[in-house]
């Protein structure tokens, strides 16, 4: 085990705080999530660190319940999509044949309309639930992560050491799991970061359109959405989640790098 | 001195190297290296991968490939110091005066642009000759170069040529501004043996008839002893070795130098006795999925039980198809396997599992035959626990003493694949086949990715395990020297046949059929002349026929 | 005897039609066997049993799929998209109007960002490591980790409200001048090329450091040549095909990302409307439009691919 870099420190540090004040948002956060403690878009103040939103309730405080939406939505969404991804691309790469086929087409069908508006057609006829968003941005995501794990599974199975196993007699389970998984997971792990960031920005953007969390719950997009109004005004409330959203995205992307980096060290290695 | 066209005095070559997950640290690549090449001479470099000798070619034109910085010594060409030459002197001598041949030549030409086109740039940058003038004489080295429809060859594009003719081609683009000297990268070590031959021939006629200067960089020693007046021998960088060709192959005075001359001379005298074979194959056809084409066809052959049958062939000829049929990864259209008297199923998937543990195979790139992720300890272990159901202690000292069989002794056997050198990560492989107390190992090339002296213990360790375990060894190889030194039985195959089978007395012995007369006669030997002797030869014979 | 190319190329073509077929099936009955009622959703809570049937009977519900499929198919490809549940309209004429809208945003967004991004793709080649190279990769990085909605209220809040060098609406309408459509529409066109800038400029930087690498780079280098007739005569030839595939698939992102900018910035184009509409759950005009950004992204792709079948001396001059 080496060192680990700043700029991996840095990002370690940061998506690390942001997943605590998403767990922690209860004991944190200084007021409730709908309380309405003040005036509309009161200044940044002591007692309230970021002032208030459009009808006066604590800004830090919705940030800080949004992020714990935002950041839930997200990552169930994530895990949904890598593990349907990730096991249908491995069983397509490995079993191959007409179940290819059929899972390759069909995820190239499902990419070929823009995974937004993939979106806003399921939305149009569902009602919007935290289930229903979860599932619909798992799924949409999951195309990639299929198309990843399947393209790094094909690259790992024509390996002699795959062909060594099968050989050997070896049972699909065995291939899958001891030889074919172990080294895929470099790069798996360090999709799983930027499809997680995908999916804060999309749940963002169909919160933001209206179409995602659903008030008086907060997120990040609503929050956006609420306080719109107040820009014209020059008022920057609504600027603050892209602060958090931009932070919490580049800090994901640093810990994605650096394990893709850390974990490819082993293969080229001779002598 | 004066007479001297390059002479490097002194070379130091450092290149930064970025471990990943450590500090970029400075690497020596070349160190204290002094060489003197005359007009009209040609100096061969000769050394093992990681010799630095394709780095000491480039520095005659000052050239570093990713990062390599020359950070001592002078480099003299025709009187000057190319190094206080600036950017623009060094893209006056590139191309003009020093040009360059690469070994791959497939990649070395740009695939959007005609041939002649990329043949005659250099003469129209440096403004040596009109464009007709320079097509002119592009077509006369064609056609020297020995390449066929020479006049319209040029409209080419680099993918509707072969290999040996796109060599070739190369070669004509690094003659073609008439320079002083041309560096010779490996041209010929990605070729098969048949048409390096040709190639080499070519190459060496084209320097005689031109007069111009070479670097003669090669692994192959007695590839560059047909071309080279003088020879370096290198290793790890530093100079081992220096002189006359003559010199350096009759009388070497290195250890090093007297190893590499000697290399694959092992004697192996077949073994006579007539075992009942262990494998039999008998008038197997195939053809992979999708294709119209069989790459096998009524192939017949027989192994002994503990020999070994060599199937020799250039690429294409169906070889390694031969070893998929075998393992059953190929089921054949027709044909069928008989081994230890028993019949193999076509497919992999209906044998069992003493026919999977029977038969074990060998790969030629040891790096990607293990799974990097796993310890020597798992690679050797996991057939001994598959097929024998060893576990816990008994099976760490099985492994153990399968490492001290293939002489690698302990300390290894919880390291990576990736912590070992090319040699043991091969010895390793042969130790998982061993794991399985196989009846036939199918070795598959598996000297041809390593450096000769490693090979050559690769393969002296190969005949000490079949003596003591009596294993039988179906051999894979393009490489006749290796035949010699491991054969019992040889098979030689082209494009799909075999089209000679026999003890190894009988199939190197007259009188030869024209293809293995041809693979034979084309293989170099270590010693001088042989090349202007085996196409004399070869002009005899298509002048009686 | 047909040529390769033109084979490979009508294949392709087929191919994209076939698939923009499929993905009409596909969104027809989506939007069908989804739980969740069309009538239901229209009436909300002043459903009754009867006025649901009677609902269901007019937009033609109780039919089987398959002929209202057929009916449907049968309408686009007359240009026929249906009408709007919500207000009658008719949404072909709709659309008509808006979509010229949006592919003159998306058409001035392709027009700064396309050689903006290929020109900082290429000085992040040409000092590949060094501080330019590291400002281009950290500022797009920014650029990428920030969602279109917010980029766009960004620059509001600075360029319109602060320091009021740009109009916060981007309202266009007939009888404008060229010049004055170009003014309004400036804020959401500088949005939308940072949007895709970030991508397009690190995918070039990628395809060209690709082609750099190539052994006949070496080859041009150790003739001689100057670094300028080596990216003109060596490179060039050979990155044309990659940058041009990550213009497209850029293209085809930007469509995308017009859909959010409309709404930032009130804009008259398709993505507004399509937003609206699924708010109302209005299903038809949702299906007209996301047929229509389908088959935008689609024909984009084919573009790319015929583009680079097009550029490969393989297929342009086979053995």
């Amino acid at each position: 085990m080496t060192r680990i870099p700043l700029a991996a420190m840095i990002g370690l540090f940061f998506t690390g705080a942001y997943f605590l004040s998403a767990i922690f948002a209860g004991v944190i956060a200084p007021y409730g999530m709908a309380e309405v403690v003040g005036d509309s878009w009161e200044p940044w103040s002591a007692a309230h660190w970021l002032g208030t939103d459009t009808i006066g309730r604590d800004l830090l405080s919705r940030m800080i319940w949004g992020g714990q939406t935002t950041i839930f939505v997200a990552a169930a969404a994530t895990a949904l999509s890598f593990i349907t991804g990730s096991v249908l691309g491995f069983a397509a790469a490995v079993l191959g044949g007409w179940m290819d086929q059929l899972l390759s087409r069909t995820v190239d069908l499902v990419m070929s309309i823009p995974s937004l508006i993939s979106a806003l057609l399921i939305l149009s006829v569902m009602p919007s639930s935290l289930i229903t968003l979860i599932v619909v941005i798992g799924l949409l995501d999951c195309t990639r992560v299929f198309r990843l794990s399947r393209a790094v599974a094909v690259d790992i199975t024509v390996m002699d050491y795959v062909e060594a196993a099968r050989l050997r007699g070896e049972g699909t389970a065995w291939i899958v799991f001891r030889e074919i998984l172990p080294n895929a997971l470099s790069p798996l792990v360090a999709e799983m970061g930027l499809r997680f960031i995908f999916a804060v920005l999309f749940i963002s953007t169909l919160s933001f359109l209206g179409l995602g969390i659903q008030p008086p719950m907060a997120d990040w997009g609503g929050i956006v959405k609420e306080n719109k109004e107040g820009i014209v005004y020059g008022i920057p409330a609504a600027l603050v989640p892209a602060v958090a959203i931009a932070t919490l995205a580049i800090s994901v992307n640093l810990v994605a790098d650096w394990i893709l980096n850390r974990t490819s060290s082993l293969k080229g290695g001779r002598g | 001195m004066s007479d001297a066209l390059l002479e490097i005095k002194g070379l130091r070559i450092e290149a930064t190297s970025y471990p990943p997950g450590e500090k970029p640290r400075r690497v020596t690549l070349v160190d204290d290296v002094s060489l003197r090449l005359e007009k009209g001479k040609v100096l061969g470099l000769i050394g093992e991968s990681g010799a630095g000798k394709s780095t000491i070619g480039l520095t005659s034109m000052a050239y570093g490939r990713g990062g390599v910085q020359i950070t001592g010594g002078e480099i003299w060409l025709k009187g000057r110091d190319i190094l206080k030459g600036g950017p623009a002197g060094l893209r006056a001598l590139r191309g003009c005066e020093v040009t360059y041949v690469a070994q791959s030549a497939a990649a070395a030409f740009n695939p959007a642009k005609q041939l002649m086109e990329q043949v005659i740039e250099a003469t129209l940058k440096h403004g040596l000759s009109t464009s007709a003038e320079a097509e002119a004489r592009a077509v006369v080295l064609f056609r020297k170069l020995g390449l066929p429809n020479p006049e319209t060859i040029g409209k080419r594009f680099p993918h509707q040529v072969s290999g040996g003719q796109l060599q070739r081609v190369m070669t004509a683009m690094a003659l073609c501004s008439k320079p002083d000297l041309v560096v010779f990268d490996e041209p010929t070590t990605a070729l098969d043996v048949t048409t390096q031959i040709e190639v080499l021939a070519a190459i060496k006629e084209a320097i005689a008839e031109t007069g111009v200067a070479a670097l003669y960089i090669t692994h192959d020693l007695a590839v560059v002893a047909q071309v080279a007046d003088h020879i370096m021998v290198l290793r790890h960088g530093k100079m081992v070795e220096y002189g006359t060709t003559q010199q350096i192959i009759e009388t070497p005075a290195q250890e090093y130098t007297r190893a590499l001359v000697s290399v694959r001379s092992i004697d192996h005298a077949e073994k006579t006795d007539g075992a009942a074979p262990v494998l039999s194959v008998a008038g197997i056809t195939a053809r992979y999925r999708g294709t119209k084409f069989d790459v096998l066809t009524n192939v017949t052959v027989d192994l002994p039980a503990g020999q070994t049958l060599a199937v020799v062939g250039e690429s294409g000829s169906g070889k390694s198809t031969l070893a998929r049929v075998i393992t059953g990864l190929l089921p054949p259209s027709a044909g069928r396997i008989t081994f230890a008297g028993r019949q193999l199923s076509a497919a992999l998937k209906d044998r069992s599992k003493d026919d999977l543990r029977e038969v074990q195979m060998i790969y030629q790139m040891a790096d990607v035959a293990m799974n990097p992720r796993q310890t020597v300890g798992t690679v050797i272990g996991r057939p001994l626990e598959f097929y024998f159901g060893l576990t816990g202690e008994a099976r760490r000292i099985r492994v153990q003493e399968l490492l001290d069989q293939i002489e690698m002794g302990k300390g290894y056997i919880d390291r990576y694949p990736a912590e070992l050198s090319g040699g043991q990560k091969q010895r390793v492989c042969i130790a998982r086949a061993l794991a399985a107390k196989p009846r036939l190992i199918i070795c598959d090339e598996v000297t041809s990715a390593l450096d000769p002296l490693v090979a050559d213990g690769i393969l002296k360790l190969l005949l000490n395990l079949q003596a003591q375990e009596g294993v039988a060894y179906l051999f894979i190889t393009h490489d006749l020297a290796t035949v010699r030194a491991i054969a019992d039985r040889i098979a030689v195959m082209f494009k799909g046949k075999v089209v000679r089978y026999g003890t190894k007395t009988t199939v190197l012995s007259p009188p030869f059929d024209d293809y293995t007369d041809l693979l034979l006669s084309s293989v170099p030997e270590m010693k001088m002349g042989w090349l202007e002797n085996v196409i004399a030869n070869r002009k005899m014979e298509s002048a009686g026929n | 005897m047909v040529h390769p190319v033109i084979k490979l190329i009508a294949q392709r073509i087929a191919l994209g039609l076939l698939l923009l077929w499929a993905v009409s099936v596909l969104i027809f009955v989506g939007t069908l066997i989804l739980p969740g009622d069309v009538a239901q959703s229209i009436l909300g809570q002043a459903a009754t049993p009867e006025t649901l049937a009677n609902l269901r009977a007019e937009l033609g519900l109780d039919e089987p799929p398959l002929t209202r499929y057929l009916s449907w198919a049968g309408g686009v490809l007359q240009g026929d998209l249906g009408t709007a549940l919500t207000n009658g309209e008719d949404i072909a004429s709709a659309i008509g109007k808006r979509l010229g809208n949006t592919l003159f945003l998306a058409f001035w967004a392709a027009v700064v960002s396309v050689p903006l991004a290929i020109f900082l793709g290429l000085m992040a080649v040409r000092y590949r490591d060094r501080w330019p190279d590291k400002l281009i990769s950290g500022f797009t990085l920014a650029t990428i980790s920030v969602p279109e909605f917010l980029l766009g209220y960004i620059a509001v809040y600075f360029l319109a409200v602060k320091w009021r060098l740009l109009p916060s609406l981007a309202s266009i309408y007939d009888g404008m001048t060229l010049g004055e459509q170009l003014y309004a529409i400036s804020m959401p066109v500088l949005v939308l090329v940072l949007t895709v800038l970030g991508h397009m400029m690190r995918m070039t930087r990628a395809a060209i450091l690709n082609v750099m690498q190539s052994a006949y780079i070496e080859t041009a280098e150790l003739k001689g040549l100057r670094p300028i007739n080596i990216i003109a005569k060596h490179a060039f030839p050979n990155a044309i095909a990659p940058v041009i595939n990550v213009v497209m698939l850029n293209m085809a992102y930007l469509v995308v990302g017009v859909v959010v900018v409309e709404v930032v910035f009130v804009y008259p184009g398709m993505g507004q409307y399509l937003v609206d509409h699924v708010s109302k759950r209005d299903v038809p005009v949702v299906q007209a439009c996301g047929l229509v950004f389908a088959a935008i992204y689609i024909g984009l792709n084919i573009v790319a691919d015929v583009v680079s079948i097009l550029a490969n001396p393989r297929l342009r001059h086979p053995k």
